[in-house]
C-alpha cells in the first residue's frame, strides 16, 4: 500500500515539473496530494489526511487553477525551451538540476547510513479532539499569530493584485 | 497497519523535496515554480507526520497544520505578485523580470 501511494506521488510530482501546460501541472499536483493523503492515513493521521484534501487540493490548488485560467497563458513562452534539449540549456538551469539530484543523493545516503531503528511505536494520536485541545493550549500563541499572518496575506494579496490607478 | 518503516517515508520525502528543488531551478514559468514550492512544502509535511507517528505525539500533525497555513498565505501572495507581473509584461518567464523598477 505504501509503495502504491509513494509511486503515485513521485510520478505525479515528476510529471508536474515535466508538463508544459500549467493546467495539467496543477491537476497532476492534485493527484500527488491525493496520494500523500493516503500516506497520511497509513501513518494514522486522519486529521492531516482530511485537511490535505480539503485545504490543499480543494482550496489552494483551485486558487492556482483559477489564476492559470485567468492569465490565459497556458504555454511557457520561452523560445529555447522548444528548441533545446533539457541538458543543453544555459548554466544555472543545468547546475540547478544537478544540485537537486545531489541533494536527493545526499539525503538518501544520510538516511541509509543512519541507524535503522525506524519501527513505528504502538501509540499514536489519531483523534481530532486531542489535536484540537493541544492546538488551543500548548500552541495557542502560534495559532493566534497564524490568524495575523492570514490577515496580512489577505491585505497583501488585495493590494498587489489591485489595478493601479483605479480608485 | 503501517508496513513501511520510518526510513522509507523519509526517503520518499527526500525524493519529493528533490523534485521540488529541480522544478524551481529547471522550469522557467512562475506558476510552475510556485507549484514546485508546494511540492517541497508537502515533502516536509510528510517528514513531520512520519516523525510524529514515530514518537506517538500529536506535535507533528500540529506543525503540519501551521505549514499548510503558511503555504496558503504564500500561495495567495505569490499568485497576486504573478498576476501583477503578468499585467506589466504579458509574460510568466522570470527571465523577463530582471529590473528592480520599471
Amino acid at each position: 500500500m505504501f509503495y502504491a501511494f509513494a509511486t503515485v506521488a513521485v510520478v505525479a510530482s515528476l510529471l508536474v515539473i515535466a508538463q508544459r501546460n500549467p493546467i495539467y501541472s496543477v491537476l497532476l499536483l492534485i493527484a500527488s496530494f491525493g496520494a500523500l493523503s493516503g500516506l497520511y492515513v497509513l501513518l494514522e493521521a486522519p486529521f492531516v489526511a482530511v485537511i490535505q484534501i480539503i485545504v490543499y487540493a480543494g482550496a489552494i490548488m483551485v486558487l492556482f487553477l483559477f489564476v492559470v485560467m485567468l492569465l490565459n497563458a497556458p504555454h511557457e513562452d520561452t523560445d529555447f525551451d522548444e528548441r533545446t534539449h533539457p541538458l543543453l540549456r544555459p548554466g544555472p538551469m543545468r547546475l540547478g538540476g544537478l544540485l537537486a539530484v545531489a541533494l536527493v543523493l545526499e539525503l538518501v545516503w544520510a538516511l541509509a547510513a543512519g541507524a535503522g531503528a525506524g519501527r513505528f511505536g504502538i501509540g499514536s494520536v489519531t483523534s481530532v479532539a486531542a489535536i484540537g485541545r493541544m492546538l488551543f493550549t500548548d500552541y495557542a500563541f502560534a495559532f493566534e499569530v497564524t490568524s495575523v499572518l492570514i490577515l496580512v496575506a489577505m491585505v497583501g494579496a488585495v493590494v498587489l493584485a489591485r489595478k493601479e490607478g483605479g480608485q | 497497519m503501517t508496513s513501511a518503516p520510518l526510513e522509507q517515508y523519509l526517503m520518499l520525502s527526500a525524493v519529493l523535496f528533490g523534485i521540488g528543488t529541480a522544478g524551481v531551478f529547471v522550469r522557467r514559468n512562475l506558476i510552475t515554480i510556485l507549484l514546485s514550492i508546494e511540492i517541497m512544502l508537502n515533502a516536509v509535511n510528510l517528514a513531520f507526520v512520519a516523525f510524529g507517528r514515530m514518537y506517538g505525539r500529536a506535535d507533528g500533525q500540529i506543525i503540519v497544520f501551521f505549514v499548510m497555513t503558511v503555504a496558503a498565505a504564500e500561495a495567495a501572495v505569490g499568485l497576486a505578485i504573478v498576476i501583477s507581473l503578468f499585467r506589466h509584461r504579458e509574460s510568466l518567464n522570470p527571465d523577463s523580470f530582471t529590473e528592480l523598477k520599471w
